[in-house]
């Protein structure tokens, strides 16, 4: 075979690059984040529930976002009935998630900075007042 | 309850994986249990309505002309839409954001102007905005339904959606829509103060107009613009649903002579003007 | 066959060298762009598509122009084409790819231009322009590759490409007729509502794209030893003089209707460019220069001992490019955005990343077509050869 040294060598390199940030991060673990839940609006509520289940949020919180999106501004839907509790919500980001997750900080980013995503919600929407008092 | 939304999620990460997103998920849980609630849906479920059947409600706005032009130096609606929806003021007339802004009948009429226009007209200002046509040349152009009709005659725009190509500011032949040039945030650099914490800004590169407040309307409320002329009492702009002939927009509409811009484009503007 | 791009004389490396320079630096330019917005170029509220859509509309047509070569050889087998109709393929490919770049640094929401994919919007021009000019793109593909692989190994090329070669002609008048349907539907646009923009938009691409071919050709012919052939380059040169004259004769269509109608929304646009409007007239010059280089092309081209000479030729399909390019890559977008809806002028100039951008993608499609023609001329070279 030709240059099969040169070869190896050029694979070696390779797999160094492309593992290189694994390999960087090795040993160095970070506990998952948890989420601060202790706003003033949200220790209001007797019963601490979100629109829907912890897990559903959690999973699936950017779908939901975009559902709710196209229901306000497409539909005109502005009112989600929870299938959780039944109650009725606002559909909307800033006057009703933010409203109780008024940490965006210690809520939103906590976890968003741990997964490295970088979602453009804020580049619209503006955050509430206090997670910018405190930044 | 809880067995469906466990079918919710299932739905929801099939239809994730295929790229669907939670959407049609809840559309199949759901069917049309959220839109029977809704007062608009009655018309055709969006872009132009079929001839013939008519939606309930479309909403018009009515402009005063000759109230209006009493109040020379007024700005109240404009000032009431631009901290309402968070309206940069930029400055350069070039790269301007307009929602309402006030400009002289020769501007607004360029082709209805007489040779002599009577004094009172000559040369004064008063309020315009998107005409929510009936045929909306912007909507028929956007390639990805980011503008679109809604079926109570809104001219709606998904922020989220319009990749800014500006076919629709071509094709709007009234110059009601305005790009973000820039990022519109530092234009607030220091006046974070002024923003309404309960309406978001735009970001750069899309396009976006005068909505008619529909957040506004769900609550029942009246625009903006609307609200702030009434607070004065200068009664300048009157907002009704078209379709509704006891309306007050149909009243006043029937008393006194209106126009609208550019009527011979077919496009039929949802703003009269009181002459 | 690609390995045949990578060897050529200094020259050749310095000419891609400078190319990769260009793009480089437009790159650099449109980064700048992308974070501060398209507030960098000179566009305004009132001129909202400048340069880059200008550029766009001008490509589309030299895409559609290879037809121009398709035709003769496909459908009246004139033989003279054989060994060029591939050199108009790739000028289609690379004009596409340029028109496609084009509208990519012209969106302000680059990263969801999948949109148009995602929501699939029939009612928009747009969307079918999308269409026509990717289905395009492909056709020329399959088509010029095949017909040079075949070459190579001198054997005719494969059947099935046929239909595909068929397929490629109504397809090139249907890029362009697409992109004059962009301008043509919208009310209240007076310089561009009317029946006759996409004729007219046919009628400048069948004089720009063959233009720009036989300069291309004459270059080639100058740096290698292939010889695309005297009466192939005449024949064109014919192509050009004919679609010129009708594109000139549909430009004074227009103004007949404009003027003697005496209406006035149908005059503005077209004083504004030729004589000024409200005492804007920036683009005066530009405009006159592009009618007088249109008869001065036209000339040459029409009388044969002129256009025999090569010096001539060369002088009368530039002026004609240029002609062109002036009246479709500049006045024609400009234009229709003059006055705006409210009868008043707002002008329109580029700024230095917004042209940085406009050449360094120019480069990416001179590097594409360098690198195609290499291609092609070095299986050129060997068939003369043997």
């Amino acid at each position: 075979m030709y240059d099969l040294n040169k070869i190896l060598v050029g694979l070696a390199i390779f797999l160094l690059f492309f593992t290189f940030p694994i390999l960087y991060g090795m040993g160095s673990a970070v506990p998952a984040p948890k989420p601060k839940l202790d706003t003033p609006e949200i220790q209001k509520l007797t019963d601490k529930k979100c629109v829907e289940d912890t897990h559903f949020m959690r999973t699936s919180h950017m779908q939901f976002l975009n559902y709710w999106r196209d229901k306000a501004v497409r539909e005109d839907q502005r009112t989600y009935d929870s299938k959780l509790n039944g109650k009725k919500y606002d559909i909307s980001l800033q006057n009703t998630c933010m409203k109780c997750h008024s940490n965006k900080k210690d809520f939103c980013d906590s976890c968003h900075t741990y997964a490295s995503v970088k979602p453009y919600c804020w580049d619209c929407h503006i955050e509430p007042k206090a997670a910018k008092e405190s930044m | 309850m809880k067995a469906s939304r466990r079918e919710f999620l299932k739905l929801a990460g099939v239809s994730a994986l295929f790229g669907l997103g939670a959407n049609a998920a809840f559309e199949l849980l759901t069917p049309g249990a959220l839109e029977a609630s809704s007062e608009v849906a009655h018309g055709a479920a969006h872009g132009e309505a079929a001839e013939g059947v008519q939606a309930a409600t479309r909403w018009a706005m009515v402009i005063d002309v000759r109230k209006c032009i009493l109040q020379e130096d007024c700005q109240d609606c404009v000032l009431a839409c631009n901290s309402t929806h968070n309206i940069p003021t930029v400055g350069n007339p070039k790269e301007e954001i307009k929602w309402i802004w006030k400009d002289t009948f020769e501007h607004l009429f360029p082709d209805q102007h007489s040779q002599y226009v009577d004094e009172g007209l000559e040369g004064k200002a008063f309020p315009v905005m998107c005409n929510h046509c009936q045929y909306p040349p912007c909507v028929r152009v956007c390639p990805t339904k980011a503008t679109f009709k809604r079926p109570d005659g809104i001219v709606m725009m998904d922020m989220h959606r319009c990749i800014g190509c500006r076919f629709c500011m071509a094709a709007c032949p009234y110059g009601a829509r305005s790009f973000n040039w820039r990022d519109p945030r530092k234009y607030f650099e220091g006046k974070e103060a002024m923003l309404n914490p309960e309406q978001p800004t735009r970001t750069k590169g899309v396009v976006e107009k005068c909505t008619f407040c529909p957040e506004r309307l769900a609550k029942g409320l009246e625009p903006a613009c609307v609200e702030a002329c009434k607070k004065r009492k200068s009664d300048c702009l009157i907002f009704g649903n078209l379709n509704d002939p006891e309306s007050e927009v149909r009243k006043i509409l029937r008393k006194r002579t209106s126009i609208r811009r550019k009527p011979e484009l077919g496009t039929q503007p949802s703003v009269f003007f009181l002459v | 066959m690609i390995e045949r791009a990578l060897k050529g004389n200094e020259k050749y490396w310095g000419w891609v060298g400078l190319l990769l320079l260009l793009i480089g630096v437009g790159f650099a330019c449109y980064i700048y762009q992308l974070y501060n917005g398209l507030g960098i170029t000179g566009m305004s509220r009132d001129i909202s598509w400048g340069v880059y859509i200008a550029q766009f509309t001008y490509l589309v047509g030299v895409a559609a122009s290879a037809v121009m070569l398709v035709i003769p050889k496909y459908l009246h087998n004139y033989k003279k084409y054989t060994n060029v109709v591939i050199f108009g393929e790739f000028l289609a490919i690379a004009a596409v790819t340029m028109c496609m770049l084009f509208i990519i640094v012209d969106i302000g929401q680059p990263a969801r231009v999948l949109n148009v994919l995602l929501h699939p919007t029939p009612n928009s021009i747009l969307f079918w322009d999308m269409i026509v000019l990717n289905g395009y793109l492909i056709i020329n593909v399959i088509v010029g590759w095949n017909t040079l692989l075949a070459d190579k190994k001198d054997v005719p090329s494969p059947g099935w490409v046929k239909p595909f070669i068929y397929l490629s002609i109504p397809w090139a008048a249907s890029i362009h007729t697409v992109t004059a349907f962009l301008y043509a539907g919208l009310p209240g646009r007076h310089l561009w509502l009317t029946a006759i923009m996409a004729p007219r938009f046919l009628a400048s691409a069948f004089a720009s794209g063959p233009s720009l071919l036989i300069l291309l050709l004459l270059l080639v012919k100058s740096v290698s030893k292939f010889d695309p052939g005297k009466e192939a380059i005449q024949s064109l040169a014919k192509t050009v003089c004919y679609a010129m004259i009708i594109n000139v004769f549909f430009l004074c269509m227009e103004f007949f209707t404009a003027f003697y109608s005496n209406i006035p929304g149908h005059m503005y646009s077209l004083q504004y460019l030729f004589a000024g409007l409200h005492g804007h007239d920036r683009l005066v010059p530009w405009m006159w220069t592009s009618a007088f280089l249109a008869v001065v092309g036209i000339f040459i081209m029409l009388v044969p001992p002129l256009r025999k000479q090569t010096a001539y030729l060369v002088l009368g399909c530039a002026s004609i490019f240029l002609s062109t390019w002036i009246d479709k890559g500049v006045g024609l977008v400009i234009g229709g955005f003059i006055p705006n809806p409210f009868e008043t002028v707002t002008e329109y100039y580029p700024t230095f990343p917004e042209i940085a951008i406009s050449i360094a993608i120019w480069a990416i499609g001179a590097l594409v077509l360098t690198i195609l023609y290499k291609i092609a001329i070095s299986v050129r070279e060997e068939q003369q050869m043997a």
